[in-house]
């Protein structure tokens, strides 16, 4: 194919990649991207993923996101994915307004804490994502003021941070992937610093670098994201029919 | 045999200034409005408010009401932000703000339902929660393994107010949507005395099983001490399956709470008299709303 793919498809298909492997968990996606992602992965290479219709059921099925016609294969209210967190039979995407070199990440508060110049979410589940469960971020927009050197209010925990608690959490610390509209990073360094994994098609490293506010590992041979497949362009359509993904990802 | 039944003014009579509330509901979801509309008419203040936080936040914080407030987030579900919890977190308008993971408020409700001091976890630990709760204390694990785990204290609540669908006049409750959110442990947490659930309906006891089956009977009598009749009285959240979200409306709030003025109209046309009259000024806003759409056409 020298077709360019579609910046949103590639991002759909970065997201997805980041639960190839988790096998039978909740794989659970806040925001349209990683909702995508996640019922993509399972209607794709990735079949025994419990998805949610982000209220209180597991459905079966390709529902497309915000679709009501659902196949329920399960309950999971509030309380019960609490305690699926705790036993760590999750994997999350979750977004982040800041996120620095270790993955600790931010969707509380922009400025000082005690009086924040701007209010966010409020840490919300993310202390306990972060030290129970697999975590993944998607990103819309790379760029220094979200890629910081120290970030205002340490939400998600990252590895230096779990390294310093040390025992289970410091074992069992796992952040996977961060998926950006440039490209796709994860931790796999031996200080768990972040670093480049793939570009996406048409951005440069120079692009990753100058919106990035910290020293990124960067690999030695660059690497491309991929489009998809004719069967998962097939499941982005049944999955978003809206195009909702268009209108998060400007291409 | 108690009857339990009073009004929402009648649950707020029993509360003093100063006092710890829990609010049940989750963001802008089933949500005891009602009652957090009569309490922003009565003169109680300085209260310390551990919620879920939707709307009953941040009307809370607009009415200058909140001294403490224990929280993982404040949200609006469809619309992210909570305006007027933003403007009091920017203003410094809150004096003491608890924040905590949305789990460990669920352990510290779950102590104090249990009459435990604490509760171990890990949700907390290596996070910003550490840093701006100096008072939370880590535990070592007495076993062999010896973990340090983050201590939840036990959060006692004075008063709890939760919205129900159904209930009887006893205080047995029930919930037809698809979640209960933590509305037991509000009710468990809180000292007998002041324990309100509102509900949409108030039905014969053997009826309770009529809507839904028993798993739906989360909350039984000995947990409540006074029950609200208060038919769409979560509005504007949602109270599935008798009905959704006002989203409109909440747009509505929302749009008003940008700007001090409008904020004001908004207050006296809906909030300064009783629920009845908020009732009435939703439906005439309605219809406002539908004849101004028809009039573009």
């Amino acid at each position: 194919m020298s077709d360019t793919p579609v910046l949103a498809d590639v991002i759909a298909v970065a997201c997805a990649e980041a639960w190839r492997g988790d096998g039978e968990i909740f794989a659970s996606g806040m925001g349209v991207m990683q909702m995508l992602g996640a019922r993509l992965a399972r209607a794709t290479f990735e079949p025994d993923l419990m998805i949610s219709d982000g209220e209180a059921f597991f459905i079966a099925g390709d529902l497309p996101i915000g679709g009501t016609d659902k196949v329920v294969e399960g309950w999971i209210p509030f309380r019960s994915v609490f305690d699926t967190v705790a036993g760590g039979r999750r994997h999350v995407m979750m977004g982040a307004s800041q996120i620095d070199r270790y993955g600790n990440t931010n969707i509380a508060n922009i400025g000082p804490w005690a009086k924040p110049k701007s209010q966010l979410l409020g840490v919300r589940g993310g202390p306990g994502n972060t030290v129970n469960n697999a975590t993944s971020f998607f990103i819309p927009k790379h760029q220094t003021a979200v890629f910081v050197p120290v970030v205002d209010m340490v939400s998600g925990v990252g590895y230096d941070r779990a390294k310093k608690v040390g025992g289970f959490i410091a074992q069992r610390h796992d952040l996977r992937r961060v998926i950006t509209n440039l490209g796709v990073f994860d931790f796999n360094t031996p200080d768990h610093a972040m670093r480049l994994v793939t570009l996406h098609p048409g951005v440069s490293l120079d692009d990753v670098v100058s919106n990035t506010g910290f020293e990124l590992v960067i690999p030695d041979e660059m690497l491309i994201s991929r489009g998809p497949t004719a069967q998962e362009s097939a499941a982005i359509n049944i999955i978003d029919p809206k195009g909702l993904r268009l209108r998060e990802i400007a291409s | 045999m108690r009857n339990k039944l009073i009004s929402e003014t009648q649950a707020i009579a029993s509360l003093e200034s100063g006092m710890t509330l829990g609010i049940g509901g989750w963001g802008s979801r089933r949500k005891p409005m009602s009652l957090v509309r009569a309490l922003l008419r009565s003169d109680v203040t300085d209260l310390t408010v551990v919620s879920y936080g939707g709307p009953d936040v941040g009307l809370l914080c607009a009415a200058g009401k909140v001294k403490k407030l224990v929280y993982a987030f404040v949200s609006l579900d469809s619309i992210a932000l909570e305006p007027h919890f933003r403007i009091a977190r920017q203003s410094g308008t809150i004096p003491e703000p608890v924040e905590w993971d949305e789990g460990m408020l669920q352990w510290a409700l779950f102590a104090a339902s249990l009459r435990l001091p604490f509760l171990p976890t890990r949700a907390g630990l290596g996070s910003g929660v550490m840093d701006v709760n100096p008072t939370l204390k880590t535990i070592n694990s007495p076993y062999a393994d010896a973990e340090e785990l983050l201590a939840v204290p036990a959060l006692r609540l004075d008063a709890a107010f939760v919205h129900m669908n159904r209930a009887d006049s006893r205080g047995n409750a029930q919930y037809l949507g698809p979640d209960l959110y933590f509305d037991d442990l509000f009710l468990g947490a809180c000292e007998p005395g002041r324990r309100f659930v509102s509900a949409e309906k108030i039905i014969a006891t053997q009826d309770l099983l009529k809507e839904g089956t028993f798993h739906t009977l989360k909350i039984n009598r000995s947990m409540v001490d006074g029950v609200i009749h208060a038919p769409n009285g979560a509005h504007f959240t949602t109270c599935e399956p008798d009905y959704g979200r006002d989203e409109a409306f909440q747009k509505a709030y929302v749009d008003a709470a940008r700007d001090p003025e409008t904020w004001k109209a908004f207050s006296a046309r809906f909030l300064s008299g009783d629920e009845s009259s908020y009732q009435e000024q939703v439906v005439l806003w309605r219809a406002e709303v539908k004849a101004a759409q028809e009039a573009k056409k």
